[in-house]
C-alpha cells in the first residue's frame, strides 16, 4: 500500500513539483495518472522510489515512511519497486539477456554481480520474463538492434526479473506508435492481473487511460484535481483536469488490440 | 514579388556575423600577421647567418651520419626492449589509476562538487608539467636508469588519459544508469553495468593511443638519462659516433612505425 499524506515537493530552483498530495493506492490496483505536460506526473511517480525526494508530508509504503530512507534502506525499497521509462533506458551496447539480468542487481551482492556470477535461477528467471513478453528469441542481440516496441518489452522483462511488488511506468508508450502502444499497455495490464503487482502508469492519452486504468488520478499544477474509478470518467472529467477542451493529440487512437 | 521589393530584401539581408565580430576578427588577423612578420625578422637576425648557411650545414651533418653502421643494431636490442617495456609498464599503471581519477573528475558521476573540483584541478596541474621536466626531476631524484623514465611517463600519461576518459564518461547516456539506480543497484553495480559497457571501447582505444605516444616519448626521455634506447643514442652522439647513432635512429623509426601500425589496426577494430 502506498500512502501520500499532505506530500509536497519544491525543487531546489523553487519550482513547485507537488502540492498537498493525498492519495492511497491499494495493493493490486492499476492506476493511471493523467495531466498536461508539467502537471507533476513524473514528480509524483518518482517520489515513490525516491528518485526525487518530497520536501514535506509523509509518504508511506507498506506502512513505513520512506522519506528519511538512505543507503541500504533506500536500495531495499527500490528493489521492490520496478520502473519503466519512456526511453526504455537499456544499455545499448549490451545484449538483451544481460540487460534483463540487471533487474537482479538489487538482489545480488556487488562482487557476485561484477564477476557475472548470477545464480542459475536468476538467469532462468530472466529468460522466462523475456518469453512472457514474447521476445525470448532475441536474447543475444544488442539492445540497440531492436525496435522501440521490442526495447520497451525488454525493459518490461527487466522489471519482471526484479520481481517487484510495485511497478511504476513513466510515459511508457510516448515514443511508440499506436499498435505498439496498445501491445505494451496490454502486457502491463496482464502482469498487473497475473502477478498482482500494483501498477502506476503516467499517460497523457485520454483514450488509453480510460481503456486500461482501474482508477484515474488527474493532476494539474502539482495538485490532484481528480481521483476516481475509470468507469466514472467521461470526456468532461478530462476537460476539467486539463482545464481546456479535448484535442485530437490527446488521443492515441488505434484501439484495435494486437 | 516585384523587382523593387526583392532589391529591398537584399539590402536588408543581415550578414551572418555582426559588424562588431567582423571588426574584431579583422583586427586579430592583422595582429597575428604582424606577429609573424616580426618574429620572422627577429629569428633571422638571431640565427647565425640565417637560412643561407643551414643548407650547407645540413649537407655536412648528413654526410657524417652516412653510411649508418647497422652492425650496432644487435647490440642495442636490449635497450630497445627496455624502452618498450618502459612504455608498457607506464601505460598499464596509468590505465589502472585513470579509472578512479576519471570517475572522480566526471561531473555526471561525481555529483559532490568539491571532490570533482579537487580532482579536476589536480589533473589540470598534472597535465601542465612537460614530460621532459618530469624526467629531469626524477633522474635527479633516483639517478640515471629506467625507474625515473617509467615514473615520468606514468604521470605524463595519467594526465592525458584521465582527462580524455573523464570527458568520455561525461558524454555517456545516463538513462540506463538511472534505471539501475531505480532497481536498487549500488554505486559500484550502477557504474559497472551502466557505465563501463558504454566507455570500454573508447577506453581501450585511448590507452593504445597513449601507449603509442609513450613509445616515442620514452626515446626522448632517454636522452636526459631516463634509460632505454634514448640513453644509448645520447651516448653515441656524445662520442661523435654518428654512423652508430644513425643506425639506432633507423631502428627506432622502424619500431615506432610497426607499433603504431599494430595499435592503429587494434583501435580500428574496436570502434
Ligand atoms: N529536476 C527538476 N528541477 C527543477 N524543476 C523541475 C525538475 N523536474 C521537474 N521540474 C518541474 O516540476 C514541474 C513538474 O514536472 P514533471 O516532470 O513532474 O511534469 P510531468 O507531468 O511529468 O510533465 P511531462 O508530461 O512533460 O513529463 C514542472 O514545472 C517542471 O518544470
Ligand atoms: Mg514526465
Amino acid at each position: 500500500m502506498i500512502e501520500f499524506k499532505d506530500v509536497g515537493l519544491v525543487y531546489p530552483n523553487g519550482t513547485v513539483g507537488l502540492k498537498n498530495i493525498n492519495a492511497t493506492i491499494k495493493d493490486g490496483e492499476f492506476v493511471v495518472i493523467v495531466g498536461l505536460s508539467g502537471a507533476g506526473k513524473s514528480t509524483f511517480i518518482r517520489s515513490i522510489n525516491r528518485l526525487v525526494t518530497p520536501t514535506s508530508g509523509v509518504l508511506s509504503i507498506d506502512n513505513e515512511n520512506i522519506l528519511g530512507y538512505k543507503g541500504s534502506d533506500l536500495r531495499k525499497l527500490r528493489t521492490k519497486i520496478g520502473m519503466i521509462f519512456q526511453n526504455y533506458n537499456l544499455v545499448k551496447r549490451t545484449n538483451v539477456l544481460k540487460n534483463v539480468l540487471a533487474g537482479r542487481l538489487g538482489h545480488t551482492g556487488t562482487l557476485r554481480s561484477i564477476l557475472n556470477l548470477y545464480q542459475k535461477e536468476d538467469i532462468s528467471l530472466a529468460y522466462e520474463s523475456l518469453q512472457r513478453v514474447n521476445i525470448g528469441e532475441k536474447i543475444y542481440n544488442r539492445a540497440d538492434e531492436l525496435s522501440g516496441g521490442q526495447q520497451q518489452r525488454v525493459s518490461i522483462a527487466r522489471v519482471l526479473t526484479q520481481q517487484p511488488k510495485y511497478i511504476l511506468a513513466d510515459e511508457p508508450v510516448a515514443s511508440l506508435d499506436p499498435p505498439t502502444s496498445h501491445q505494451v499497455m496490454t502486457y502491463l495490464k496482464k502482469i498487473n492481473k497475473e502477478d498482482k503487482i500494483t501498477t502506476i502508469v503516467n499517460l497523457h492519452f485520454i483514450d488509453m487511460a480510460m481503456e486500461y486504468a482501474d482508477r484515474i488520478i488527474g493532476m494539474r499544477a502539482g495538485e490532484i484535481v481528480f481521483d476516481g474509478p475509470a468507469s466514472e470518467v467521461t470526456e468532461k472529467t478530462f476537460e476539467e483536469i486539463y482545464g481546456r477542451s479535448i484535442r485530437e493529440d490527446d488521443l492515441r487512437g488505434g484501439a484495435n488490440k494486437s | 514579388m516585384t523587382k523593387q521589393s526583392r532589391q529591398e530584401m537584399t539590402e536588408k539581408t543581415p550578414s551572418i556575423y555582426p559588424v562588431k565580430t567582423k571588426l574584431q576578427i579583422t583586427i586579430i588577423f592583422f595582429i597575428v600577421i604582424g606577429f609573424y612578420l616580426f618574429s620572422m625578422f627577429w629569428t633571422q637576425r638571431e640565427m647565425v647567418g640565417g637560412f643561407g648557411n643551414a643548407l650547407g650545414n645540413m649537407y655536412v651533418v648528413i654526410e657524417k651520419f652516412f653510411p649508418p653502421n647497422l652492425e650496432v643494431i644487435p647490440k642495442v636490442w636490449g635497450e630497445m626492449a627496455q624502452t618498450i617495456q618502459m612504455a608498457i609498464i607506464a601505460t598499464t599503471l596509468a590505465a589502472i589509476l585513470t579509472v578512479p581519477l576519471a570517475l572522480l573528475s566526471a561531473q555526471n558521476i561525481t555529483t559532490f562538487k568539491p571532490l570533482y573540483l579537487i580532482t579536476r584541478t589536480f589533473l589540470n596541474i598534472l597535465r601542465t608539467i612537460p614530460d621532459l621536466v618530469l624526467a629531469v626531476i626524477f633522474v635527479g631524484l633516483f639517478g640515471v636508469g629506467l625507474l625515473p623514465g617509467i615514473l615520468a611517463l606514468f604521470i605524463f600519461s595519467l594526465g592525458i588519459l584521465a582527462k580524455l576518459i573523464s570527458e568520455t564518461i561525461e558524454s555517456v547516456d545516463m538513462n540506463p544508469l538511472e534505471a539501475m539506480r531505480a532497481s536498487g543497484g549500488n554505486v559500484f553495480q550502477v557504474i559497472y553495468f551502466g557505465l563501463v559497457p558504454q566507455v570500454l571501447p573508447q577506453f581501450t582505444s585511448f590507452v593504445l593511443y597513449v601507449f603509442e605516444i609513450n613509445i616515442r616519448a620514452s626515446v626522448v626521455l632517454g636522452l636526459v638519462g631516463a634509460g632505454g634506447i634514448g640513453l644509448v643514442l645520447d651516448q653515441q652522439l656524445g662520442f661523435y659516433n654518428y654512423p652508430n647513432a644513425m643506425a639506432i635512429i633507423i631502428l627506432i623509426f622502424i619500431v615506432v612505425i610497426v607499433i603504431e601500425f599494430i595499435s592503429n589496426k587494434l583501435r580500428e577494430a574496436l570502434i
